[in-house]
């Protein structure tokens, strides 16, 4: 107890010495951390007892909220109503989902987020693809100036940038063309992301060059080295960037609020939001509505989970 | 003469040169092309049309005209400028006690379990991915203070209801609750990778010699940690001076209690009287400062590769 560790471990440093006995009896690695394996053994109902808290906790804050708005669009709206709601629904009336789907219109607005999504992320492969694959590996001049630059846009907030981007998408400055309340309004912003252009580029940086020489020697020109060599090699980061850019157009609220005024054009977000506000939903028939457009990420988060928490801690630091 | 006439040479043969790099190897230039079209009109333009505009008085009534400085006096001059500013602070004071100690616990936590490991990540990350303005609009109802689900458990437990959103003493935290809650799964799970990253013998040696948990939290995890505490504190603050759909959803663009200087940009420019100008003012003061935040987090990360 007198002897505290000193407080700048020389932590870079790694031990040298053989790796010190990792596999225990099973084969499981027992990673180390802040207490021992042996103290967790010795203390296993304490750890239990927390690991068990810690489970209702967490399925309270976290799940019960999503349970509440799935199960409140079932019940009756006097159910509902009750000042002591009930905690599984007493009345079953999944035909809310049908009716929210026409009567808000949510089909409509469905529609439209999917359309903006998938367009925005073509587009955004198409752009972004393009130049990472010219600043890896056609090498043009300016290439270096090219990519600051790019990168350089990583340190605008877009929040300080959005009335001065609205004045842009309202004229588009040389060519004079109102995007308002098109789809462009939402694509061409997110094909404009150093992030994925940055991504691309260090993976394609890894393809060594060898196989592109080949592959001309054979006569490929240079868009087809990128097609069947550079594609196919990059499917992992096309996929993660895919899901990054996919979510991110489904989620945007403040862009989509400004650019898509027009109630016919709006996405699915934009238009909960004016309803909440300014039409006589019921509560029941809304909390269908914020259901339905909370699935399909839930859908994308369960199915590509690996490649998003992946993504998420491999993204953050290396921005 | 002969020196003009090798000179006009030199630059005819550089200017062959260049035009027959750029000709093999147009595809690149194409690529770059469309590339710099979109990062130019949406990121560099708007960048120095920011600045320009913050001079002008600009609304969809008449052609913009310069100002002078006439826009930042009518700013500071807006007692809600500095209401918004004071909440911000406030708002992302508030959030990084939720938002940026409380995952750091939640992650030291986590990381010791050797159970339900993969199922903890996926709990604490799924509001994540829902959109915000979903999360928003669903504690809107649970914050409601006649029936919603808040003081409903709050009367069935005997305790005093409260008013959430609509009592400016509440009004403020009832926001940073939404938000911390869509938010906290990203630093959680940022702050787990960083804990799997510790190497495990610095416990061991730790333990070697006698030290308690706390001190080997103390003097090991946040020693080890101090790189992505760091740039996390960075990405918090920009993101939650930003903030704009929590108070837009929950209480409005004009309650003073809770206006922020981005619901506030958009309340003058979109709301009120189309003062674009005067946005753009605005726009430029939150640019300065977030500005700042951002450089430093790109140096530091940039070191850091």
């Amino acid at each position: 107890m007198t002897l505290t560790a000193p407080p700048q471990t020389p932590a870079s440093a790694p031990p040298v010495q053989p790796a010190p006995m990792k596999n225990r009896k099973s084969g499981e690695p027992a990673v180390r951390t802040l207490i021992s394996v042996v103290d967790l053994r010795r203390h296993r109902k304490l750890y239990f007892a927390v690991l068990g808290v810690t489970l209702v906790v967490f399925a309270l804050v976290f799940l019960f909220p999503l349970y509440w708005m799935v199960t409140s669009a079932v019940k009756s709206p006097a159910e509902y109503a009750q000042s002591t709601p009930t905690l599984i629904p007493q009345s079953w009336h999944p035909g809310t989902y049908a009716t929210a789907w026409t009567n808000m219109q949510i089909a409509k607005y469905f529609t439209n987020t999917v359309f903006y999504a998938l367009g925005g992320w073509l587009i955004s492969l198409l752009v972004d693809v393009g130049v990472a694959y010219a600043l890896s590996k056609l090498k043009p001049i300016f290439g270096r100036v090219v990519l600051g630059g790019m990168l350089a846009s990583l340190m605008l907030p877009p929040a300080a940038l959005l009335v001065p981007a609205y004045k842009a998408v309202a004229d588009v400055p040389l060519v004079h063309i109102n995007l308002l309340n098109t789809p462009w309004a939402l694509w061409l912003p997110a094909a404009a992301n150093a992030f994925n252009v940055y991504v691309l580029k260090r993976f394609f940086d890894q393809i060594p060059d060898d196989l592109l020489d080949a592959a001309a020697i054979d006569g490929a020109g240079k868009l087809r080295q990128l097609w069947s060599i550079i594609l196919p090699l990059s499917r992992p980061v096309l996929g993660v960037v895919s899901i990054f850019i996919i979510v991110a157009l489904w989620k945007d609220f403040l862009w989509p609020l400004l650019v898509l005024q027009d109630p016919d054009s709006q996405t699915l977000s934009v238009a909960l939001s004016r309803l909440a506000n300014t039409s006589q939903v019921p509560p029941t028939e809304f909390m269908a509505g914020l259901a339905i457009a909370s699935l399909p990420m839930i859908v994308v988060f369960l199915i590509f989970q690996r490649s998003i928490i992946g993504g998420l801690s491999a993204g953050s630091v290396k921005g | 003469m002969t020196a003009l006439s090798t000179g006009a040479r030199a630059r005819d043969a550089r200017a062959g040169r260049l035009r027959r790099k750029v000709s093999e190897n147009l595809l690149a230039y194409v690529f770059l092309a469309a590339g710099l079209a979109c990062f130019a009109l949406f990121s560099w333009y708007p960048l120095v049309k920011g600045v320009i505009l913050s001079f002008q008085q600009d609304n969809f009534v008449v052609p913009p005209y310069w100002v002078g400085w006439d826009n930042y006096r009518t700013l500071f001059a807006d007692p809600l400028f500095w209401t918004a500013w004071k909440n911000t602070l406030f708002f992302t004071g508030l959030a990084l006690v939720f938002g940026y100690v409380l995952p750091f616990f939640i992650a030291v936590l986590l990381n010791e379990f050797r159970h339900f490991r993969g199922y903890f990540r996926v709990l604490v990350y799924l509001p994540v991915m829902l959109p915000p303005i979903v999360s928003v609009l669903l504690w809107r109802y649970f914050y409601d203070p006649g029936n919603g689900l808040f003081n409903s458990i709050l009367r069935s437990v005997g305790l005093p209801e409260s008013q959430w959103t609509q009592s400016s003493h509440t009004a403020m935290i009832s926001l940073v609750l939404v938000s911390t809650w869509a938010n906290l799964g990203g630093a959680t799970l940022m702050y787990l990778a960083a804990l799997q990253g510790i190497p495990g013998e610095l416990y061991e040696a730790a333990e070697l010699d006698g030290a308690s948990i706390w001190q080997r939290l103390r003097h090991v995890t946040f020693p080890q940690m101090r790189f992505i505490m760091l740039v996390l504190l960075l990405l918090q603050i920009i993101a939650t001076m930003q903030v704009f759909i929590e108070p837009y959803a929950l209480t409005g663009t004009s309650n003073p209690d809770t206006i922020t200087v981005l619901v506030l940009v958009y309340r003058y420019a979109f709301t009120v009287n189309n003062d674009f100008g005067l946005a753009a003012a605005m726009s430029v003061l939150l640019f300065v400062v977030l500005g700042a935040f951002s450089a430093v987090y790109l140096r530091l990360t940039r070191n850091a590769d």
